[in-house]
């Protein structure tokens, strides 16, 4: 009896217990509801990433990764559900995947000293480190985003885009107002007339957006798109004959789940990227190595090199190499949230570590500080191929107009001080 | 004319347009809220999943692969066959009709007589089931469909109507897939009447939802009715995916066209299907001349709203909806 009661107060602590010497990293993905095929494949990309280190290197510094994904539908209640559940198994960092859900924890993240990385989404002011100390959102913002669509418009035109019409065809919520004041500013100081077509969630029946682009005839049409918003938007382009590149959308409206319903329609189209496409890299061999020939590839194993699958990997990348930065400032495998924050300001990714990584010239080179959380602001410029149904990209490394951009970081990222009573750190 | 007044007209066409695309939505509310007075929550989603079925049965997918690639370590996905379009919307009909035996014998069959709130009820959980469903059967990705519906604005109409503006005026555009829409809406409707009027089992359904006890005291089945309605509403959700799909690609969002179908059901009524016909065009017209004369002096993005504005407007002073019957209660 005693053997009995010691065995089930000893199986009752080991459950108990949480898991020694791990990296926890929650993924706060969306594999089912309205935006899932697009969630699903920035999801398999992150997972698949964090397979291959723990299959091959045992994970990071010797301490293997725990990835808890939990999944929110990209609906913002959920993923603070997912976050309060998730974050007392001492995850070290969160990726929201949504604007909205990363707005929800943005206060509740600095109040629990837990690091938020929204990658090229979230609130384009965090990039301050001086008032967002916990919060990042490298390598770009939605703020960049529009001055680099902006910038190669310019190009386009030879320099100069005075008295030209550029639209806006942007999804009605938090995330797609992000870019309107950044292109006022720019309308300012470049001289082009801005028009503002805001189209409700979730974007099935644009038709009266179109018409009025068809009446206007705008030069360019920008567009901050989600899900099926984006497949409708370019249908719709197509059926009223707008010159497809003439057409940009930012990254989150730049994939093939995108382009493909509208078949030939969508050739020539034209979105931001902000790592290449494609599985011409040396790490893609050593996924399928360790991930994809052992059958450890996560949800069907059918996104493989998809731009938003390489997104997933990208941000897994990003993740992984702040933990190591984490482990060799603090010298200790076993990091703690507050060790991560000191890992992600100190991160630095040049053109040899992503070569060491198998991802040669995949994303930017830049590095992060304790006033920088928003990395290089620079983005690339990628065109639809409907023949081949593959993404091109076209451009170099566009960077971003600082002249404007900081001032409005600085701006919005101080009245939220104000309004918070934060006083700015770095001094 | 003022080119002012020619992109109205335009406006206008295609609101019709867009309001037949929504009339197809709620032709399959109707007819099962007829038949059977259940509000039919699962509507969208059985859009979603026969486009999803035609789609898979097009391109020769292999149904439930992820999960039979999952349990026994295979890698088969596709059959290696293509069917042709019609074929495989004849058997997608087929689906549809085993489906709607299926909701029958497992759900409905043990809730006649209940309280309309429970088979409302009911129709929710049908719909997360489905959703899950066809999502393990053929994936969750967004698949092309094609059945060879034309696409993009007529250059014919675009040239012809040229001449009727000045230079800021293009011509009207009038895309062809909402004329296909339009036309086949008009073939449906006219086959349903057809069906109701002249048809044995047409008759018997109409008994059926005049009264659905007296129908059974004439030896009409219940069952076999509902099964009946059924299929057709689900034959209806088959168009209304065809023609949404093609649009936008077969995804999770086909679902939610349903939220497009709830304002024309308040304003024609949920028992009449001519109403959901004018219902589909009033909302179609109103919200898209709303966008145009109003939507660019408050902000834009007026459609969703508005077109439950003018549903609660027509509401208040019709509760029944334009055609719908009128609830007489005696005591």
């Amino acid at each position: 009896m005693k053997l009995k009661l010691a065995t089930l107060a000893l199986g009752a602590v080991m459950a108990a217990a949480p898991a020694l010497a791990d990296l926890v990293i929650p993924s706060l993905s969306y594999r089912t509801g309205p935006y899932a095929p697009n969630g699903i494949p920035v999801a398999d990309g992150f997972a698949d990433y964090l397979t291959l280190l723990n299959e091959r290197d045992g994970g990071i510094g010797g301490v293997p990764i725990r990835m808890i994904e939990c999944e929110t539908g990209y609906n913002t209640e959920k993923g603070v559900e997912c976050y309060e559940s998730t974050k007392g198994e001492g995850s070290l960092v969160y990726s929201p995947l949504s604007t909205g859900i990363t707005y929800q924890l943005i206060p509740k993240a600095s109040a629990d000293g837990i690091p938020v990385h929204s990658m090229g989404y979230g609130r384009t002011s965090a990039a301050n480190g001086k008032v967002f100390e916990w919060v990042f959102n490298h390598p770009a913002t939605y703020w960049d985003g529009a001055s680099i669509a902006i910038k190669h418009i310019m190009e386009q035109e030879g320099g100069d885009i005075s008295g030209k019409k550029i639209a806006l065809v942007y999804h009605n919520s938090a995330y797609g107002k992000e870019p309107i004041r950044t292109l006022e500013e720019l309308a300012k100081k470049h001289g082009y007339e801005l028009t503002l077509l805001p189209v409700d969630h979730p974007g099935q029946e644009q038709k009266s957006q179109w018409l009025q682009i068809r009446r206007e005839r705008p030069d360019y049409v920008l567009m901050w798109g989600w899900g099926v918003m984006n497949q409708v938007a370019i249908q719709e382009a197509a059926n009223i004959r707008f010159p497809m590149d003439h057409f940009i959308g930012v990254w989150w409206s730049g994939s093939e789940n995108d382009t493909l319903p509208a078949g030939a329609g969508a050739d020539g189209y034209k979105a931001l990227a902000l790592a290449n496409p494609g599985t011409n890299y040396p790490l893609f061999d050593e996924l399928k190595t360790y991930v994809y020939d052992k059958g450890l590839s996560a949800g069907a194993g059918d996104q493989h090199g998809y731009v938003l699958y390489n997104r997933g990997v990208y941000q897994a990348m990003l993740t992984t190499e702040a933990v190591r930065k984490a482990q060799e400032i603090h010298g200790v495998a076993d990091i703690t949230p507050a060790m991560m924050r000191d890992g992600l300001e100190a991160l630095e990714i040049t053109e040899e570590r992503m070569a060491e990584l198998g991802l040669p010239e995949f994303g930017p080179a830049f590095s992060l500080s304790c006033e920088n959380h928003g990395g290089s602001g620079l983005a690339k410029i990628q065109q639809w191929d409907a023949g081949s149904k593959t993404w091109s990209v076209v451009t170099d490394w566009i960077a971003s107009d600082r002249s404007i951009i900081d001032p409005l970081i600085a701006e919005d990222s101080q009245a939220y001080a104000a309004e918070n009573g934060i006083e700015e750190r770095c001094n | 004319m003022p080119d002012q007044l020619l992109y109205a007209i335009e406006v206008t066409l295609n609101g019709l347009m867009a309001g037949v695309l929504y009339s197809l939505v709620a032709l399959g509310f109707v007819l099962i809220f007829k038949a059977s007075g259940i509000f039919n929550y699962a509507q969208g989603v059985m859009a979603l999943f026969s486009a999803m079925t035609l789609v898979g049965i097009m391109d020769g997918q292999v149904p439930f692969s992820h999960l039979i690639n999952a349990i026994f370590g295979t890698d088969i996905h596709h059959f290696g066959w293509h069917v042709p379009a019609i074929v495989a919307i004849l058997l997608t009909a087929v689906v549809m009709t085993a489906f709607a035996w299926a909701v029958n014998q497992v759900i409905f069959k043990h809730l006649v007589n209940q309280e309309p709130i429970i088979l409302f009820m009911a129709t929710i959980g049908l719909a997360y089931f489905l959703e899950g469903f066809g999502d393990l059967m053929w994936g969750s990705d967004i698949k092309s469909l094609d059945v060879g519906l034309p696409q993009g604005g007529s250059f014919w109409i675009e040239e012809n109507t040229a001449w009727l503006g000045g230079e800021g005026f293009y011509g009207f555009f009038i895309d062809q897939l909402d004329m296909v829409a339009t036309v086949v809406a008009v073939i449906l409707v006219a086959v349903l009447v057809a069906f109701s009027q002249y048809t044995k089992q047409g008759r018997a359904l109409r008994a059926v939802a005049d009264d659905h006890q007296a129908a059974l005291s004439v030896g009409i089945s219940l069952s076999y009715i509902w099964v009946l309605v059924w299929s057709i509403a689900g034959f209806v959700a088959l168009v209304a995916g065809i023609m949404w799909g093609t649009k936008s690609g077969v995804q999770f969002s086909l679902s939610l066209i349903a939220l497009k179908a709830l304002p024309v059901l308040m304003l024609g009524g949920f028992t009449s299907i001519p109403g959901a016909i004018v219902g589909g065009l009033i909302v179609g017209v109103g919200e898209k001349l709303f966008e145009f004369l109003v939507g660019p002096m408050i902000g834009g993005a007026t459609e969703n709203w508005f077109a439950y504005v003018l549903a609660l407007i027509f509401l208040v002073f019709r509760p029944q909806g334009l055609f719908g019957e009128r609830i007489i209660e005696r005591v």
